[in-house]
């Protein structure tokens, strides 16, 4: 049985160590960087530049042609943000060797490294199935409650609809780590981590200040065949049902119909999405935000996209959740709900805030610097239990002769 | 009684009325219920649904997108056909420089995942993509014509689907009998004349084996069209299964793929109508004296170096730029060895049991021409054209309510891929087959020799550069399957394939770019043992 936070809590000294390196790693990258910026800029131009500091020093010693010259470097590297440093980890199972199979819809590259982390610190043997959400939303429900896995971790809210019935209700001290908002009525889900919906546009054509206050504003023929969508997308179908939810199924249909109108150009997901903004073959997409600090981190300032939180808000500016359920028929429901309850630890939820560029769940870590703070998004008050409706939406959009 | 049936054996139309060995029977019936879970399960399935799946079906927008998917299919097989018959016969009968590197390198395209290549082609074609920034630097293009719909659909899986059509083709132009062509020539036709009324009725059937393969390829494939927003009838599919509640409609949807590829598969088998072509007479073998291509030599290279550019050079240039500029980011790159040996091993097991069944099948279906014969190449055709989520989930059912010990085990993912892949490999060896002359295997028999032993000493050695390009056709499309390894592979099975759709789907460049060009550059080296060899024996026989 797991420990629920009685006992002593001791740090492993393996996770601290591990943090504590990436932090340094960090940290070295920005002093180089700043450091190699300012050398540039001296040799460039005949300035003076206080930022380094060479102190030579001479002294003689006793054999006098020995010369010990000691370089001390003193310079200022701007900090953008302040990380603080967690040092509670919670030793969460006894050694022993138990296993937990997992079923996730996130993709390997954004969540295996804090799935092994979460296998490295409780000897838990981690054994994962990555595939689509909807795949293995499928594949679960062929399963029944035959299926060897015991968590599904799925990408958005439709998937875990989808499943709803398989799941088993999750402890009160799992539930509680995330917002109401965030998580199943009923507890038989909980968020992970948040994503808001958001308009990525091309930065080097607009301002914020150019783009409408609302989703209607895209209305406006002069978005005609400038703007991108993902009909196809479980999150654009997510948003399409909290448009239904809050603006009720008439108003929905407007918008669809108003954008269907204006020719927007069709993709089959988000990432396709954001690089069509930045080369501007589009000027807007409606898409999820971590898209667009995933291409920055690789193709940097340059990138020429940004998102734009709808300012009027409404479902336009929604944030939904990627999130995790244990199976009623799970063969290990305990180390289960031990992995659910690290990925909402501070540990766990600061991989993603700095990982994944994702809004955290759980009270008192903090949102990625990068990423617009979620108290100045405009969100509309949507429960959970609204946004899974996928069955619904689809028939809309069917209807509407926007999805084959 | 004796001696009159045995005139009329050597005219050569016994074959049709001997009844094959039980054996080959019972494995033929075997895998035909393999092939056929697929189907059963989609019964079953869209059964559940009642009325409501089907009036999905009867809507405008979904006759719009069989339309549109058919248009596709019958452009891509013509265009596919066009480049790959020029292609083999370049291959194979002229005295083209380095012709072995390039039979490698044009074959290469079958191992891209279709998801990688409409990626790669939208970031360089793109109306402002690579190509486009280029051009504006120098002479100021500010957008190029959309690449998006049917002409990026049309041109990428035309470049991808090609190869199946040449390797049958080559295959069989390495084994016609020089007799017909020079006879031709002898009576006076050019060599332009002796190719279209001579070379090219004989190669018919094995065109026709590819062109068929490139067609349900396409029907099936998802990646490259819905990247390169093309809306065909596969995207209706996925779109049910996105709502996972709509397996019921997904599978009403498949069962009308099925039976578009079955009214394909009849078409073809019209086309192929009675003919036989076989060798005349077990005469002395002879190689080709290769046709000079004096001053049409640099023009053919140049034209096979700008399919491969196509293909694979320039894919391969924008992978390493991505590559490049992801490091120079400072991304991290993944550790891609057991990703590696698993794709290597999977596919090189997967491509000996696809041959080891292609091989029965194949004598049965061209030998022993039956009903049952019929129903298992028919039925072979179904699997290949229905998208992988389709099968690997049909698997799912079946595996985990009727065969839970080998549920997610390599076991299963191999039956699997038996079901996916098996008329790549069947269709090479019957075309094989069709040209070997029976009487030879007859001569065979008399002289004593058992069935068994005609199929190992005759009768393989004859057909061995086909089961070569079979055996290179199912190794390559192993290693680039995605849907059922991610499925029904077991637990923490990670091949290239499914690391390289991990990255790309979440916008890792750098590392979707190092583990294609790995995929790339590890098919090529299999594929240029088992094609410069000329097929798996003669390995056997240079190790031996």
């Amino acid at each position: 049985m797991l420990h629920d936070g009685q006992e002593p809590r001791s740090p492993p000294a393996s996770t601290g160590r591990l943090s504590r390196r990436r932090f340094l790693q960090i940290g070295a990258v920005a002093a180089a960087g700043s450091t190699a910026a300012a050398a540039l800029a001296a040799c460039g131009e005949s300035q003076i530049v206080a930022v380094e500091k060479i102190v030579t020093q001479t002294e003689i010693k006793e054999i006098p042609v020995e010369k010990v010259v000691t370089q001390t470097v003193v310079k200022e590297v701007p900090v953008e943000r302040v990380v603080e440093k967690i040092v509670t980890v919670e030793k969460l199972i006894p050694p022993t060797q138990q296993s937990v199979t997992v079923y996730s819809g996130r993709s390997e590259s954004l969540v295996a490294p804090v799935l092994a982390q979460f296998g490295e610190i409780s000897g838990v043997d981690v054994r994962i199935k990555y595939a689509g959400t909807p795949a293995l939303a499928a594949t679960l429900l062929e399963e029944g409650s035959n299926s060897p896995a015991d968590l599904f971790y799925a990408q958005d809210p439709g998937g875990l609809g989808a499943v709803e019935p398989l799941f088993a209700p999750l402890p009160q001290d799992i539930l509680e780590r995330s917002p109401a908002w965030g998580r199943h009525a009923d507890g038989l889900w909980t968020g992970v981590t948040g994503r808001a919906r958001t308009v990525v546009y091309n930065n080097r054509k607009f301002t914020e200040a150019d783009l409408p206050d609302d989703m209607f504003g895209f209305h406006d023929p002069a978005w005609r065949g400038r703007i991108g969508w993902a009909p196809t997308n479980g999150s654009f179908q997510a948003m399409v049902t909290g448009m239904r939810a809050v603006w009720g199924e008439d108003r929905a249909s407007e918008w669809l119909q108003g954008i269907k109108a204006n020719q927007p150009i069709e993709f089959p997901k988000n990432t396709p999405q954001v690089a069509a903004a930045a080369a501007g073959e589009i000027d807007v997409g409606f898409v999820n935000h971590y898209y667009l600090h995933r291409f920055m981190s690789e193709q940097g300032e340059s990138f020429n996209a940004r998102n734009y939180h709808v300012r009027g808000g409404g479902p336009g500016a929604l944030i939904m959740v990627s999130g995790a359920g244990v199976l009623a028929s799970a063969a290990n429901p305990e180390p289960a709900q031990a992995l659910i309850r690290f990925l909402l630890s501070d540990v766990g939820q600061s991989y993603f805030v700095s990982n994944t560029f994702e809004y955290p769940m759980a009270p008192g870590v903090k949102t990625h610097p990068g990423v617009t703070p979620l108290d100045s998004i405009n969100r509309p008050d949507i429960a959970p239990s609204q946004l899974t409706d996928l069955k619904g939406t689809q028939a809309l959009l069917r209807q509407l002769e926007i999805l084959p | 009684m004796a001696s009159i049936p045995s005139v009329e054996r050597l005219s050569g139309s016994f074959t049709a009325r001997r009844s094959p060995p039980v054996g080959l029977t019972l494995l033929a019936l075997a895998v035909t219920a393999l092939l056929l879970l697929p189907v059963i399960y989609l019964g079953i399935r869209s059964f559940d649904s009642g009325t409501e799946a089907w009036q999905l079906l009867m809507r405008p927008r979904i006759a719009a997108v069989i339309g549109r998917s058919l248009l596709l299919v019958v452009s891509v097989t013509v265009v596919a056909t066009a480049l790959a018959v020029p292609i083999a016969w370049l291959l194979t009968r002229t005295d083209l420089p380095g012709r072995r590197v390039w039979t490698v390198v044009m074959v290469l395209p079958l191992v891209i995942p279709s998801f990688v290549y409409a990626l790669v082609a939208g970031t360089a074609l793109g109306p402002r993509g690579l190509l486009q920034q280029g051009l504006e630097a120098v002479f100021g293009v500010p957008e190029l014509p959309s690449i998006y719909g049917f002409p990026g659909a049309l041109l990428a899986l035309a470049l991808l689907t090609y190869p199946y059509v040449l390797l049958p083709t080559m295959a069989a132009l390495r084994r016609l009998d020089p007799a017909l062509e020079e006879v031709s020539r002898c009576l006076g036709r050019g060599a332009l004349r002796t190719f279209a009324t001579v070379t090219l009725p004989a190669l018919r059937p094995a065109i026709a084996a590819g062109a068929l393969l490139a067609a349900l390829y396409t029907l099936s494939d998802f990646g490259a069209v819905s990247l390169l927003r093309y809306e065909t009838f596969t995207a209706a599919i996925f779109v049910q299964y996105q709502s996972a509640f709509d397996r019921a409609a997904a599978a009403a949807l498949s069962l009308v793929l099925v039976a578009a590829a079955i009214a394909i598969v009849a078409l073809e088998a019209r086309s192929r109508g009675r003919s036989r072509y076989h060798a005349l007479g077990p005469g002395p073998r002879r190689e080709f004296r290769p046709i000079p291509l004096k001053r049409w030599r640099w023009p053919a290279v140049a034209g096979l170096g700008l399919v491969a550019f196509a293909t694979t050079g320039g894919p391969a240039a924008v992978l390493v730029y991505w590559l490049l500029r992801g490091l120079a980011a400072g991304e991290a790159l993944l550790e891609l060895a057991q990703p590696l040996a698993n794709s290597v091993w999977v596919s090189l097991v997967a491509a000996a049991i696809l041959l080891v069944v292609a091989i029965p099948i194949g004598v049965l279906l061209v030998r022993y021409p039956s009903p049952i014969a019929r129903l298992v190449e028919r039925g072979s055709y179904v699997g290949f054209a229905l998208p992988g989520i389709t099968v690997a989930i049909a698997f799912i059912f079946f595996g985990i309510n009727l065969a839970r010990p080998i549920y997610q085990t390599l076991v299963l993912l191999l039956a699997a891929y038996v079901v996916l892949f098996l008329p790549t490999t069947l269709g090479a060896v019957r075309a094989g087959l069709l040209q070997v002359d029976p009487r030879t295997e007859e001569a065979a028999r008399t002289l004593g020799k058992s069935p068994r032993q005609v199929l190992w000493r005759v009768t393989i050695p004859a057909v061995r550069g086909s089961l070569a390009a079979g055996a290179a056709m199912a190794f390559l499309l192993v290693m680039k399957e995605l849907p059922a390894a991610l499925l029904l592979g077991p637990i923490g099975f990670r091949t290239l394939a499914t690391v390289t759709w991990a990255a790309a789907d979440e916008a890792f460049f750098a590392q979707a770019a190092s583990s294609s060009l790995l995929l790339i550059l590890v098919a090529s080296l299999p594929l240029a043992l088992i094609l410069a060899r000329r097929g798996p024996i003669g390995i056997l026989r240079a190790a031996a």
